[in-house]
C-alpha cells in the first residue's frame, strides 16, 4: 500500500527504523491521568478511581487547576482494612457507589477505574462493574478499566476507557459502511472535521468517545474507523473484534497529517478526487500560510523529544516535515508499529527512535547532544531551563486543541513560544 | 474505603520526599511503580525547584511482579548510589511499593554501601503527608544523630560563659508554606538576641549536619507537624530543650523571643523594645476602623489554623466565625483554639465539608489553603492564603515571610488588601443613592455618549435563576426587588442572601421593603 501526501508517493517497504529500547526509571504519569480530560469529553460519565491517596493526590496534581467544584471524578481511597480481606473490600466499594450515585442523580455512565493498589491486591473489578450494574441499571451503567502504572502509561488510560466502551456500543443496524473517529478530540475539532467529512459527502460520522455517554456510536462489520490518537490499541483491536476495519492513515496533525487522515476516509468511502481537492484546498492553503511564519522561526532548531504521550512520533514527522526542524532523538513510551506505519515511512531515515525510558540515561544524551528545544514533562523542564535548555511542557499537547488544518498553526505556536521567550529575556 | 474528591496532604512517601528535596547530599530511592513520578512536578513546578528532586523510582510494572521486584530494587539503588554520590541515602515504598512487601530496608543494607542509609517505613493506608514527613525526620534525626548520644542519664554540660548560646531551627520543608522566608527571619531574630543557628533542618542541611544537632543548647520547632517528633527525641536523649512557641504574629513573636532567650540564658528586653513591626499601628489607625468585627473563617494546618485566629481576633479586631484544619493529629489544638474563640472546631479532610461551612457561614474573609481559596472564589468572597497545602503563586519572589516581625508586616497586608479600604468602602456607603453609582450607570468622565444599560429586572443567567427559585421558596415584591438594586452591587448578594433566610426563618413568603429593612436590622452589628 501506498500513502498519498500532497503529490508525492513513499515506498511503503522502506526498511524498518532501529529503535532504541530502554527499562529503567521512567518519568511519564500512569493512566489514571487520562480522566482530566476524558470526564470534561463524556459529559454524563463519572470515573471512581478505586486505589490510594496517592491515585487522589495524583489527579490532583496533573490537573494543575482546583476550578470544579465537585468534578466528576473521585477517588474511593483504600484504607487498612480493605486490604486485609477481599470481601469487605467489595462491600466498602458497593458502599461508595450507592454513595455516589445518590450524591449525583445525574450521572449515566460510571467507570471503575482500578489503579496500582488495587491490580496488586487483585480486586476484581469486571466482576464489581457486573454486580453494581444489575444493582443500578438502567438509571445508570458501570463498566471498568484500569489506569494503573503498572499497566499503562499515561495516555494507554483513554486506549483503555475507549476498549471497555466498545462492548457495551449497540450494534450497527444498517448494511451501509459508517465511518467512526476514535479518540477524543476537543470539541472544536471534532466540530471541524464534522463539517468537512459532511461536505465530503460521508454521511453519519460517529464519534468515539461520544459526548454523551448515553449515545454510544453503534458498531458493526460495516464500520471503517480512523485513529484520531496514536495510542489506542486496545481500543482498535476490541473494534476489529467485532468487526469493524480499521483504515490506515497518518494521524491529522499538521497540514500534511490531516490531508492523508482525510484522504483515507475519502478513498474508502470512494469520494471523488476533484471532490476532495475542492473541498480541502482551501483549508489547506490557509494553513499553510498561517505556518510560513513557524518555518522560519523553526526550521533548522534541534529538537529532542522525551516520552511521555504516544503523538511524539506523529509531532516529529510534523516539525521535521512542514516546519524543518532537525530531530535529535524522538523517544516514545510505546511503539505501536502497526498503527504508525505510516507516520514511521515519513521521518528522516536517520532518525534516532527511542522506546521506553531510562530517565538518567536519557538526560546524559540529552545535554550532551544541547538541542534547542526539549520536550518532556513537568517534572523535568525546570531543572532542564535551569541548565540553559529549552522546553516545552508536553502535557500541553495532550490539553490543547491541535489536531486539524485550523489547529496546525496553534500547534507550530507551542513549540515556537518557549524559543522566541528565550530570545526576548535579557535579565 | 473514603470518598475523596480533593485532598489536602498526599500520601506519606511525599512528606518524606519533602524532606529529602529539602535537604543536600541525601538521595531517596522509592519502591514505586511507573506513575508515581508525579510528585516531582510537586517540588520542579509548584515551588519552582531548579532541580529534580533527588529520588529514584524503581518503577515496577505488572510483568515485574510476577519476576524478582526485590533485585530491581536494589539495582536502582546501587545506581543510584554510584551516579548521585549522596552522603546518606533514604529507602521506602510507595503505597503500591509496600504491598509487594519487599523489605526495602533489608534490601539496601545487603548492599553494603558506604554511607548511612535509613529506612522508613511510612503505613500509605493509615497515614498522610505531614505524618510521613514527620517520620521521616525522626527516622533521620535518630539514626544520623543517634551515633553521637551521650549514655543515657548523663547530664548536659553547662555552656561555658563567653560562649554564644546555639539553637537548631527544626521543620522548615521544600513545598512548605513559606519556609523558605521564615528561616531567614527567624535566624536574623535570634542573631539579635545573640543566639547563633547551629543547624537548620530538614532544609539545607546535609546529613553530616543531622549528625551533629546535639550540639546546640536547644531547639526551636518552627513547625509541630514536622519537626515535634523530633525535638522530643532529641530532648530526651540529648537533653536539649525545645521551643512551644511558635512566632507568628506579633503577640506570639514577642513571647517567643522570651521563650528563646529563657532558653538560652540571654536579655530579650532591648531586643523587644527595638523591635519594628506595622502591623499594631496600622491596626489603631482609623483606616482600620472599618475591620472591626469583620467576620472570618479560618482553615488549614493545625498551627497555621491557630495563629491566624489568635492574629485576626486579637491583633486586627476581627470576628472568627469558623476554625478548623484538616491535620487529624492536631485536632486537640484546634479544638482548645476553638474554645477561645467561642466557635465549633471544624475537623475534617473532606473538601465539600468545609465548602458547605463556608457557605453556610457568610464569612466576610476567608483565610486557608488553596483549597479554600477556590470555594471563596466560588462564593464570591475575599481570601488569602494561610497555610499549605498551596500552589505556585504562594511561592512568591519577594521576601514574605509569616513569622516573626516582618511576618506580621506581610499578615496585616495579605490579609487586608483582599478587602476594600475603609475610605472607600465609607466613601461607596455615603454615595450609594447617588445616579452615577445603579447598575450599567457610565462613569461620566467616560462622556454622555455612552448610554446606561437598561437595569435587568432578572438574572441574566436562567439556570441561575431556577437554581435560586427551587432553593428559596419566597418571591420579592417588585418595589424591594428595585429597593436591594439600590444597594451596592459587591454587597447586594449578601443582603438578597439575608433578606431570604430572614424572611424563610419568619415564615415571610413575599419580601417587601419592609422585610428588606427587617432584615437588615436583624443582622445589623
Amino acid at each position: 500500500m501506498n500513502v498519498h501526501v500532497q503529490g508525492c508517493t513513499v515506498a511503503a517497504e522502506a526498511a524498518p527504523k532501529p529503535v532504541r529500547r530502554e527499562n529503567g526509571q521512567r518519568e511519564v504519569f500512569c493512566g489514571l491521568t487520562g480522566i482530566v480530560w476524558l470526564h470534561r469529553k463524556i459529559q454524563d460519565a463519572f470515573f471512581l478511581v478505586v486505589g490510594s491517596r496517592t491515585c487522589a493526590h495524583l489527579i490532583q496534581s496533573a490537573a494543575g487547576v482546583m476550578i470544579f467544584a465537585e468534578p466528576r471524578f473521585a477517588t474511593a481511597i483504600m484504607e487498612e482494612k480493605d486490604l486485609a480481606g477481599l470481601t469487605d473490600a467489595n462491600d466498602e466499594l458497593d458502599r461508595i457507589v450507592a454513595q455516589l450515585i445518590a450524591r449525583r442523580p445525574e450521572i449515566r455512565l460510571l467507570f471503575l477505574v482500578g489503579s496500582c493498589p488495587s491490580e496488586v491486591i487483585k480486586l476484581d473489578l469486571s466482576r464489581a462493574a457486573l454486580r453494581l450494574s444489575q444493582k443500578f441499571s438502567p438509571a445508570v451503567r458501570i463498566l471498568n478499566y484500569s489506569g494503573s502504572g503498572i499497566e499503562t502509561t499515561f495516555t494507554q488510560g483513554e486506549d483503555a476507557c475507549l476498549a471497555s466502551l466498545v462492548p457495551a456500543a449497540p450494534q450497527a443496524r444498517t448494511g451501509e459502511a459508517q465511518l467512526l473517529i476514535v479518540g477524543a478530540l476537543a470539541d472544536v475539532v471534532e466540530d471541524q472535521f464534522i463539517r468537512m467529512f459532511d461536505a465530503l459527502g460521508l454521511g453519519r460520522v460517529q464519534f468515539l468517545p461520544p459526548r454523551k455517554a448515553s449515545v454510544l456510536p453503534d458498531i458493526g462489520p460495516n464500520t471503517r474507523f480512523l485513529l484520531a490518537q496514536p495510542f489506542l490499541t486496545d481500543t482498535a483491536r476490541a473494534l476489529e473484534d467485532r468487526g469493524a476495519t480499521r483504515l490506515a492513515a497518518p494521524f491529522p496533525l499538521g497540514v500534511e497529517g490531516t490531508t492523508a487522515w482525510l484522504r483515507a476516509a475519502a478513498d474508502a468511502f470512494g469520494v471523488a478526487p476533484a471532490l476532495f481537492e475542492s473541498v480541502t484546498h482551501p483549508h489547506r492553503i490557509r494553513a499553510e500560510r498561517a505556518l510560513v511564519r513557524y518555518r522560519d522561526q523553526l526550521g533548522g532548531r534541534r529538537i529532542f523529544l522525551f516520552p511521555d504521550s504516544q503523538l511524539e512520533i506523529p509531532l516529529a514527522r510534523f516539525l521535521s516535515r512542514e516546519l524543518s526542524m532537525q530531530l535529535v532523538e524522538v523517544g516514545t513510551p510505546y511503539l505501536h508499529r502497526e498503527h504508525l506505519a505510516e507516520e514511521l515511512r515519513l521521518l528522516p531515515d536517520d532518525v534516532v527512535l527511542s522506546e521506553g525510558q531510562d530517565v538518567d540515561l536519557q538526560l546524559d544524551r540529552c545535554r550532551l547532544a544541547r538541542p534547542d528545544l526539549v520536550v518532556c514533562g513537568l517534572g523535568l523542564a525546570n531543572p532542564l531551563e535551569a541548565e540553559g535548555i529549552t522546553t516545552k511542557w508536553s502535557i500541553e499537547l495532550v490539553f490543547t486543541p491541535i489536531q486539524g488544518y485550523e489547529q496546525a498553526a496553534d500547534l507550530a505556536e507551542l513549540f515556537a513560544r518557549p524559543l522566541v521567550r528565550r530570545a526576548k529575556l535579557v535579565a | 474505603m473514603q470518598l475523596t474528591v480533593w485532598t489536602y496532604e498526599g500520601p506519606p512517601h511525599v512528606g518524606a520526599m519533602r524532606v529529602a528535596t529539602g535537604m543536600e547530599g541525601l538521595h531517596y530511592v522509592l519502591h514505586a511503580p511507573q506513575g508515581d513520578t508525579y510528585a516531582d512536578l510537586l517540588f520542579t513546578m509548584i515551588e519552582r525547584r531548579d532541580r529534580r528532586p533527588p529520588v529514584t523510582y524503581t518503577t515496577f510494572s505488572a510483568r515485574d511482579l510476577g519476576g524478582d521486584t526485590a533485585e530491581l530494587f536494589k539495582t536502582a539503588a546501587q545506581n543510584a548510589y554510584d551516579r548521585f554520590q549522596p552522603q546518606a541515602m533514604l529507602v521506602g515504598a510507595s503505597c503500591t511499593g509496600s504491598l509487594i512487601q519487599d523489605d526495602p530496608g533489608g534490601l539496601a543494607r545487603a548492599l553494603a554501601l558506604p554511607i548511612p542509609v535509613v529506612a522508613v517505613d511510612l503505613p500509605a493506608y493509615q497515614r498522610k503527608e505531614n505524618w510521613g514527613a514527620a517520620e521521616t525526620f525522626y527516622q533521620l534525626v535518630r539514626a544520623l544523630a543517634g551515633p553521637s548520644a551521650p549514655a543515657p542519664g548523663t547530664p548536659r554540660p553547662e555552656r561555658a560563659t563567653g560562649v554564644r548560646a546555639r539553637c537548631n531551627l527544626l521543620g522548615p520543608t521544600a513545598l512548605g508554606f513559606r519556609h523558605r522566608d521564615d528561616i531567614v527571619e527567624i535566624t536574623s531574630l535570634l542573631a539579635k538576641l545573640g543566639i547563633d543557628v547551629n543547624v537548620t533542618a530538614p532544609m539545607g542541611a546535609t546529613p553530616a549536619d543531622i549528625a551533629r544537632l546535639g550540639e546546640a543548647d536547644f531547639n526551636v520547632v518552627l513547625y509541630p507537624e514536622i519537626a515535634g517528633q523530633a525535638a522530643a527525641w532529641l530532648q530526651r536523649t540529648f537533653g536539649q530543650p525545645f521551643t512551644r512557641i511558635v512566632p507568628i504574629g506579633v503577640s506570639a513573636t514577642r513571647e517567643f523571643v522570651e521563650e528563646v532567650a529563657k532558653l538560652a540564658g540571654v536579655d530579650a528586653s532591648a531586643t523587644l523594645a527595638s523591635a519594628s513591626t506595622r502591623l499594631p499601628w496600622y491596626s489603631r489607625s482609623v483606616d482600620s476602623t472599618y475591620l472591626t468585627g469583620k467576620r472570618v473563617f479560618i482553615f488549614g494546618d493545625a498551627t497555621h489554623a491557630v495563629a491566624a485566629a489568635r492574629i485576626a481576633s486579637d491583633e486586627l479586631g476581627f470576628k472568627v466565625v469558623g476554625l478548623g484544619t484538616y491535620s487529624r493529629e492536631f485536632a486537640r489544638e484546634i479544638r482548645d483554639a476553638a474554645k477561645r474563640h467561642d466557635v465549633e472546631p471544624l475537623i475534617t479532610d473532606d473538601y465539600l465539608e468545609v465548602e458547605a461551612k463556608v457557605a453556610e457561614l457568610q464569612p466576610e474573609l476567608v483565610l486557608g489553603t488553596q483549597m479554600e481559596r477556590h470555594i471563596a472564589k466560588r462564593l464570591g468572597i475575599p481570601c488569602a492564603v494561610i497555610s499549605a497545602p498551596v500552589h505556585v503563586q504562594d511561592f512568591p519572589a519577594r521576601y514574605a515571610p509569616q513569622m516573626g516581625f516582618e511576618g506580621a508586616n506581610v499578615i496585616f497586608d495579605t490579609w487586608v488588601h483582599p478587602l476594600m479600604m475603609g475610605l472607600e468602602e465609607h466613601l461607596l456607603a455615603m454615595f450609594k443613592d447617588d445616579f452615577e453609582f445603579v447598575d450599567g450607570a457610565v462613569p461620566s468622565h467616560l462622556g454622555a455618549g455612552h448610554s446606561a444599560a437598561v437595569p435587568q429586572a432578572v438574572p441574566a443567567d436562567p439556570v441561575a435563576a431556577a437554581a435560586m427559585a427551587s432553593e428559596i421558596s419566597v418571591v420579592w415584591a417588585s418595589d424591594a426587588e428595585k429597593e436591594l438594586r439600590k444597594i451596592p452591587f459587591f454587597v447586594r448578594g449578601k443582603a438578597r442572601r439575608n433578606t431570604e433566610r430572614f424572611a424563610n426563618e419568619n415564615g415571610v413568603s413575599t419580601i417587601t421593603i419592609e422585610t428588606l429593612y427587617d432584615a437588615k436590622a436583624h443582622y445589623a452589628r
